[in-house]
């Protein structure tokens, strides 16, 4: 691997508070270095001269690995034959807009400056489906994380209050899954979609099991951070996308308000993330009624740090909807009457999907999107909000560079605005927002609060001396800019380069490789570990149809595997 | 000293079963446990003498022995040639083999389908017509109340899944199991599935579509005529109000709807059915799969290519277009000129005009044993048996994903699919590159 030294960049790298100043940067096997440690004569010099330098971009949430969006491709061959890539000579080829395979969507992040995924749902009986995804999504390092907020056996402990049995077993299924953390949909509102029902607020019992919602947020929260997860519990909140959810969304804040963050490593603040949290941030009672409430959650946000978010940005157009939350999907089946995929997935989870089109006609869509942006433009610290679409569910992620044009330009949003329905006007604050994003705010809400809220801090979401050089260089000068000029700069980057090595050039992939997976191992107290295995062993053998040594994902599905050791042996 | 394996996973049908035990000694396998008359067979009867153990390849007409990299290297040669190949068949083998399948099929800008085509084809276009309300099979172990196999046999095609997934079994809210649930057949004939349950509904052939479009309507409180396909109105009746009124009903549902009359728009009204009875209440539905990996093979293709079967990369880029880009009709029409047919005997199944085309072209045949198709191929490989041979993945008829355990050694010199397609794979790429 040559050694390369990107010269004479703006650079903005939040986490090391630069800010647009021309920087060189040098990499050396893999990782950015000092200059001095790099023989100039040897290196590849990359001119940056009048281009922006930021580290690799990096998703927080998007579905792109494993059955649900696997289902999508299946049952929507239209969406296929949108957009097809043929073969290259690198590249394979591949098809999907909102549902793209998998060679594809590596290629296409990595054409946006991307180089590092979290698929956010991973059901654990199928995680060897979405492990064997991810190993065919080229070029950009990948976490997937562990669906656990329906878990009947997370429910059974901590209904008990034995949140260190559950902690051991929540160490167990991290592990044997390798997932990245504790992810909750709806939780307790799955199970009940089993038998067609749903839980309605915070405080309404799951059927059987008996235990509320707030109890099993609570209750993964502390065991998150007895765990010393370095990411918070990731959260898609309860009554998601209803009219009116707001008030549900801030009580779900308050739940973990007392519970203090404790990650084995990095400083992130936060005990709770809420995801694509545009879907929670509704108003009014009814579809006419609906507005935006966006303006009370930043409120809440702003004057709370243990809460971050991503927005999950309503793209007009096309897409297909897809989530753990049954109930939902089957609502927007009811909604739309497009066809309807549902699962369920024994003693875990459950999920569904919808193709889904947001019309910029359409009053309470053109809400949606305001609510979005407006949560992005609302809340005052980057590193708390983060870009995001739920990919593909409030749209496919190749429109990232769009949502840049908008949050950097009050005139690129109104200039959208004037083609969405009049009620944003009335339901919504977007119009009153001056707001506009620097460079420096893009590289935070896109990378670096990414890589602060996941605890990966150390490697990644930054361009200083030992992190992993994953740089995205755009062909964008900042004393030029406008939104057009934006949007096409971070749609093609000049140059990717992942793990020291030039992958795209020109907007174009120039080489592709299996990127890495990081996945974490807390080790609890053996005795505890042993008394968990004794109590659920039963609950395996007589209700799962998989046999208990077959569950666990085998170390081959991992090919580049980074494991996270964690000790997590104070719980007893 | 006999060795007991466990937790070994049967690579025979869709069912799966993962809870085997294996007893080998000298690298034979001496007795499974645990397992179906079917799977059973599987496993002792490897080693037959239709165990194909050295590669051959046709000379002036006759099949005689050559070395693999003589076969390989003819089978390139074939694959390269051909100017619209077809790489068919991958249900009986496992998915690390069909991903290089796909790159091949790229690489050589061919057509890959498999035995979906002709099984559960018809399933897939209807699910992209209007969706699928689904789980997996432990969802329905654990609270179905109802369960209804409608053209379908499990005793005889999947001897151990009413016993061990849907019917017998005890489940977290089916504490007495079988007593807890009414079973339902509906079917042509008078089958062993049928003697067990408690409501048998005898259909006229091809009145399937008769037949769910009154259970549609008799749910809704619309009145029917006296007898529909054969079933008397009270009986449909009496089956659509306990439809209603079950907690969680699971249908499935075999080749006897897929295959029979309007096909694809039968399994389209059977799949409205199921999301309709979530008016009342929870209704799951779900193909029975036959082989083993056929759902991996599925799964495999759409996130590499975007779509699930009859894959074509004529243009450089997927296209899927079933009835053009399928294997029997691409075959039937004349378009495909070379043949690589991997675990599977389409000889043995396809229609009497396609498997006539099939023979007049150039085919390579990898597999375990003998077969009619082993038998008119022009280069035959000899591959250890997933599952038993060589360890990978298959997808359960429910989409959960298990490793496949490898119990023995495969006979000297015999290499899995995956590693006889990676060596076609690399000689193609060297055929193209130096021409």
């Amino acid at each position: 691997m040559k050694p390369l030294i990107i010269k004479n960049g703006y650079v903005y790298d939040p986490l090391n508070r630069i800010n647009g100043e021309r920087i060189d940067i040098a990499i050396k096997d893999g990782k950015i270095v000092e200059d001095r440690e790099i023989n100039q004569a040897e290196a590849e010099v990359i001119d940056a001269t009048n281009k922006v330098v930021m580290p690799g971009g990096i998703d927080i949430h998007t579905h792109v690995a494993g059955y649900a969006i696997n289902s999508g491709r299946l049952y929507r061959p239209e969406d296929g034959h949108t957009l097809l890539e043929p073969r290259g000579s690198v590249c394979r080829s591949g098809a999907g807009y909102s549902v793209p395979s998998t060679f594809i969507t590596g290629y296409r992040y990595a054409r946006m400056g991307y180089t590092m995924l979290c698929e956010p749902a991973m059901p654990p009986l199928l995680a060897r489906h979405t492990h064997e995804e991810l190993n065919d999504i080229p070029i950009v390092d990948t976490v997937a994380f562990t669906l656990l907020g329906n878990n009947w056996i997370v429910m059974q402990y901590l209904k008990k209050g034995e949140y260190e049995k559950c902690a051991a077993f929540v160490a167990w299924m991290l592990r044997a899954t390798k997932g990245y953390t504790i992810k909750l949909v709806n939780p307790g509102g799955v199970e009940a979609w089993a038998w067609r029902s749903n839980v309605k607020n915070l405080k309404d019992p799951v059927p059987h099991f008996g235990i509320t919602p707030a109890e099993i947020i609570r209750g993964l929260s502390i065991v998150n951070e007895i765990l010393r997860l370095p990411h918070s519990i990731h959260l898609h909140t309860n009554q998601l996308g209803v009219p009116g959810n707001f008030r549900i969304t801030m009580e779900t804040f308050e739940l973990t308000r007392d519970i203090k963050a404790n990650p084995f490593k990095g400083k992130r603040q936060q005990s709770i993330h809420v995801t694509h949290a545009q879907f929670s941030a509704y108003g009014g009672d009814s579809w006419k009624t609906f507005e935006s409430e966006a303006e009370e959650i930043a409120k809440y946000v702003n004057t709370h740090s243990h809460v971050t978010i991503d927005i999950g940005q309503v793209i007009p157009g096309e897409t297909t909807t897809m989530t753990a939350d049954g109930p939902l999907e089957y609502n927007l089946h009811s909604l739309n009457s497009l066809k309807w995929i549902n699962h369920g997935i024994e003693l875990e989870t459950g999920g569904g999907l919808v193709p889904f089109i947001y019309s910029k006609s359409n009053p309470v869509h053109s809400v949606q999107w305001a609510v979005g942006l407006e949560l992005a433009l609302l809340i005052e610290n980057p590193f708390q909000v983060y870009l995001s679409t739920d990919h593909p569910n409030a749209g496919p992620f190749i429109r990232y560079p769009k949502i840049i044009s908008w949050l950097i330009s009050k005139k690129a949003r109104e200039k959208e605005i004037q083609e969405l329905h009049p009620a944003i006007g009335k339901r919504a604050t977007i119009m009153s927002i001056d707001r506009e994003y620097s460079l420096y705010d893009i590289a935070t809400v896109t990378r670096s609060g990414q890589a602060l809220a996941l605890g990966i801090s150390d490697a990644k979401g930054h361009l200083g001396v030992g992190a992993d050089a994953d740089v995205a260089i755009y062909d964008l000068d900042p004393n030029n800019i406008t939104p057009d000029r934006v949007e096409k700069a971070f749609s093609r980057a000049m140059y990717t380069i992942k793990g020291g090595e030039i992958v795209v050039k020109n907007g174009e992939v120039v080489k592709e490789f299996v990127g890495k997976r990081f996945w974490v191992n807390p080790k609890v107290n053996e005795n505890l570990e042993r008394t968990m295995l004794r109590e659920i062993r039963r609950t395996f053998v007589q209700y799962y149809t998989v046999n208990m040594a077959n569950f666990p994902v085998q170390d081959v599905y991992v090919p580049l595997s980074a494991e996270i050791k964690i000790d997590s042996t104070a719980i007893s | 000293m006999p060795t007991v394996l466990t937790d070994v996973v049967c690579p025979y049908c869709g069912c799966l079963c993962d809870d085997l035990e294996v007893v080998i000694e000298n690298n034979k396998i001496i007795e499974t446990r645990s397992n179906c008359e079917l799977g059973t067979k599987r496993f002792m009867e490897i080693d037959t003498q239709a165990r194909l153990k050295a590669p051959k390849l046709r000379v002036n007409g006759e099949l005689r022995e050559a070395t693999l990299d003589e076969a390989v290297r003819k089978a390139a040669e074939i694959l390269v040639k051909a100017k619209r190949p077809l790489l068919y068949g991958w249900s009986c083998t496992e998915c690390e083999a069909i991903r290089v399948g796909v790159q091949l099929a790229e690489e050589l800008g061919g057509i890959i389908d498999n035995t979906t085509t002709i099984c559960h084809g018809p399933t897939t276009l209807a699910l992209q017509e209007v969706g699928i309300s689904t789980c997996t099979l432990g969802e329905i172990k654990n609270r179905a109340d109802m369960v209804i196999y409608w053209g379908c046999n499990p005793m005889h095609a999947h001897p151990r899944h009413i016993s061990r997934y849907t019917t017998f079994p005890k489940g977290f809210f089916r504490e007495r199991g079988q007593e807890n649930r009414t079973l339902v057949v509906v079917d042509v004939r008078y089958t062993d599935t049928a003697k067990l349950a408690k409501f048998f509904l005898q259909i006229k052939p091809n009145y399937d579509y008769e037949l769910i479009s009154a259970f549609r309507l008799a749910i809704r409180g619309h009145k029917l005529p006296e007898n529909v396909g054969g079933v008397p109105r009270e009986k449909i009746e009496e089956i659509a109000k306990l439809m209603k009124t079950s907690q969680f009903v699971a249908i499935f549902f075999g080749l006897g709807v897929t295959m029979s009359g309007a096909k694809n728009r039968t399994i389209d009204n059977i799949l409205s059915l199921t999301r309709d009875l979530h008016m009342f209440t929870k209704c799951v539905i779900m193909p029975m799969r036959g082989h083993y990996n056929v759902e991996g093979f599925d799964e495999v293709v759409t996130w590499e290519t975007g779509f699930p079967y009859a894959v074509d990369f004529s243009r450089g880029y997927p296209r899927y277009n079933p009835g053009e880009t399928s294997a029997i009709e691409a075959l039937t029409r004349g378009d495909v000129d070379a043949a690589l047919i991997v675990a599977s005997d389409p000889i043995a199944h396809f229609p009497k005009e396609t498997t006539r085309q099939l023979m007049s072209i150039p085919v390579v045949a990898i597999d375990s044993h003998e077969s009619l198709t082993t038998e008119i191929a022009d280069v035959v490989i000899p591959a250890a048996i997933a599952g038993i041979e060589v360890d990978g993945t298959a997808y359960r008829m429910d989409h959960v994903p298990i490793r496949l355990r490898k119990v023995i050694d495969p006979p000297k010199g015999v290499l899995p699919d995956r590693e006889i397609l990676l060596r076609i794979l690399e000689k193609v790429r060297e055929m193209k590159a130096a021409a």
